[in-house]
């Protein structure tokens, strides 16, 4: 694999992340715990469609072929998607979806960090607005855990169970394959050990603050930036991708 | 208290640097922290502001209606405070 | 929008008596164009009026968001979707904005959701009709943003300070909510057979649905000449959907789709179109709670309200415990 086709393939990865996560916060929409709640849900997803059509974007030029947005977005198929396991995660209720972007966020807010200082001048670019925002929403997302963990008994016996649920698919995020180490060491990219330590002292803070147990190490899924994904995202890429596959080369 | 709804606060924006905050209206929290987050997501969606303040509806102390006449009449008749009550002789300048 | 804290004391007091002497001085203010704020002095049925009127405007806004919401998941390009989800967002917006201005006459937010949620509050009809195809989003914009600006755009200048406030902002933001619409519909219109024949059933669909908004005709509307006389209401049902007609057929034609209406013509005397006679049936049976829709949309609001509570008692013990912790 050529250094080019690597990063053709990382900045499509970080797009996935973007839409996968943003399509799930979608679903949400119209049924938020309070209406203060949808704007932030809305801003967030806002937010993440916005970075994925960037990444998108420069995919596509890397790539050279003349594929726009959409047809990163809406003529892939599963296999080809390289987003994160935890993302495509149904939503469940509002402790699990929190907790997933928790967990998330705390990862992609010292990735975009670190890619903020890659060799890549534009993933450097797109990184810096990125985290701007993600930053926001990790802060938001802390706030929520800290009161469902330290709220009523319920609540925090759900962000428990949601934490513990959520932490087998936080391992792929720090595993790093070929296309990670080339971005590394072509690109200057991001070291996934040590945004491993980063991720864990800041969760770490958070989870205490709410009085929950961070879960023990356990096994650990993997295969989503491979493109072997669970059985839920062949089912949110088919009512995504439905228009575009019904009516192929319409202009909407 | 479970039935009971989240406190109402009030949102004051400052839309630049150099200018004042302005009321820009309410929403609900269940406490200060968040009451910021929600203002922000709810009051500056389009970017309208570099600066935000909230505060509980309940402890703003306001004026009473009825009084309005006893409050703010008595200003009216002192014209003499407004510079447009003087008259400038012609010909005087920088006055 | 402050007052709402400072009205809870004064319940007993709203029973004083209503003199014609207050009732012609409050009338005068009205008369000389003098905003009403919350605190003033008001006739209990003006408060009543604008209690019912702005709590069914922020209902509508909040069931609102779940026809276009039934296509955010499937929108068609990222493009499209971000505007999509950005207009739906502003909907929660302004129905915060129009529950924060209903608060300041001494009702709850949390009152006024449970009306809602037992069917005893009305929200506009217009919402209880299904989303069939992606044209229907572009429908929606173009003719249910483009009715309800009409009816807005008199409403920032109406009588009760708070309202008005919320309006202006309201209005300023949805601006862009009828052109996206006419935007999509532009783009179906210039696209494929199958894309044209998608805009014109939406347009077949919400057409009628659409005039119905602006209520019954003015000699059978029951609250208008009073709304009228306090300046709740600034122009007739019947004068707003004339102007929604006039102005929605030539776009239509610029489309090169077809009003659904066989009796449509230009009336060259008056300069307006005369339209046929709205199915008044269908729109009593919809506000009865017997559209298409109806069940599903109070349901899904149900739900979310239901499957919400332990997350907001979770953030009010979190407060309480932090406030006992601060004192201790």
């Amino acid at each position: 694999m050529s250094a080019n086709q690597a990063l053709i393939a990382y900045t499509l990865r970080l797009a996935d992340n973007a839409l996968i996560l943003a399509q799930r916060m979608v679903e949400l929409v119209a049924a938020e715990p309070e209406l203060e709640e949808e704007l932030a849900n809305a801003n967030f997803a806002l937010d993440f469609i916005g970075q994925a059509r960037m990444f998108y974007t420069y995919a596509g030029e890397l790539e050279g072929q003349g594929r726009s947005e959409d047809d990163f977005a809406f003529m892939r198929d599963e296999r080809e998607f390289g987003n994160l396991l935890l993302l495509e995660q149904p939503n469940g209720h509002f402790g699990d979806a929190l907790v997933r972007q928790f967990l998330f966020e705390a990862f992609y807010l010292h990735l975009l960090e670190a890619l903020m200082r890659c060799s890549d001048q534009r993933l450097c670019e797109i990184a810096a607005r990125a985290i701007k925002e993600v930053k926001y929403h990790f802060r938001h997302s802390s706030h929520w855990l800290v009161r469902l963990g330290d709220g009523t008994e319920l609540s925090h016996n759900r962000a428990q169970t949601s934490l513990d649920d959520a932490w087998r698919y936080t391992g792929e995020m720090f595993t790093a394959d070929e296309i990670d180490t080339a971005m590394q060491e072509n690109f200057d990219g991001p070291d996934l050990a040590s945004i491993h330590e980063l991720w864990r002292r800041d969760i770490a803070t958070v989870v205490v603050e709410a009085t929950l147990q961070l879960p023990d190490d356990q096994w650990m899924a993997s295969g989503g930036k491979q493109g072997r994904h669970s059985e839920h995202l062949g089912f949110l890429l088919a009512e995504m991708q439905y228009l575009q596959r019904s009516f192929p080369g319409a202009t909407w | 208290m479970s039935k009971q709804e989240w406190p109402l606060y009030e949102v004051f924006v400052r839309s630049k640097a150099g200018l004042s905050h302005r009321h820009a209206g309410s929403v609900h929290a269940p406490d200060d922290q968040m009451a910021l987050d929600h203002a922000r997501d709810a009051y500056t969606r389009r970017s309208e502001g570099v600066s935000l303040w909230v505060v509980r509806s309940d402890s703003i102390v306001a004026s009473d209606p009825a009084e309005t006449s006893a409050f703010f009449e008595p200003a009216k008749d002192k014209i003499y405070r407004h510079p447009t009550f003087y008259e400038i002789p012609d010909g005087v300048k920088n006055l | 929008m402050y007052t709402q804290g400072l009205d809870q004391a004064g319940t007993d007091e709203q029973i004083a008596v209503e003199t014609d002497e207050l009732l012609s001085a409050f009338q005068e203010r009205i008369d000389a164009e003098e905003k009403i704020e919350p605190k003033d002095w008001m006739p209990e049925a003006y408060r009543r009026t604008l209690i019912r009127q702005i709590s069914q405007h922020a209902h509508s806004e909040i069931i609102g968001m779940q026809p276009e919401g039934n296509w955010l998941t499937r929108a068609p390009s990222l493009k499209r979707k971000v505007i999509l989800l950005a207009k739906v967002q502003d909907e929660a917006g302004h129905g915060l904005y129009l529950y924060s201005a209903a608060e300041t006459l001494g009702v709850s937010r949390a009152q006024m959701v449970a009306d809602l949620l037992s069917g005893k509050a009305k929200y506009s009809s217009i919402f209880n009709y299904p989303t069939l195809t992606w044209a229907d989003i572009g429908t929606i914009g173009w003719l249910v943003d483009g009715a309800a600006i009409m009816n807005q755009i008199p409403l920032c200048r109406c009588s009760y300070g708070p309202y008005a406030r919320a309006m202006v902002r309201v209005c300023k933001e949805e601006s862009f909510h009828q052109r996206q619409g006419f935007d999509i519909m532009h783009t179906l219109c210039r696209g494929s057979d199958e894309q044209k024949a998608m805009a014109q059933g939406a347009l077949n669909r919400w057409w009628w649905p659409s005039l119905m908004m602006f209520g019954p005709n003015d000699s059978e509307s029951k609250h208008s000449a009073q709304s009228m006389a306090w300046k709740i209401k600034r122009f007739s049902n019947d004068e707003l959907r004339q102007k929604f007609v006039d102005a929605t057929v030539q776009q239509a034609d610029f489309l090169g789709l077809r009003v659904p209406d066989d009796e449509l013509r230009f009336d060259e005397d008056s300069g307006h179109y005369r339209f046929g006679e709205i199915d008044w049936q269908e729109l009593f049976d919809v506000i009865a709670g017997n559209g298409p829709c109806n069940k599903q949309r109070l349901e899904k609001r149900r739900q979310a309200h239901s499957n919400g509570a332990w997350v907001r008692e979770a953030a009010q013990a979190y407060a309480s415990k932090q406030a006992s912790r601060a004192a201790a």
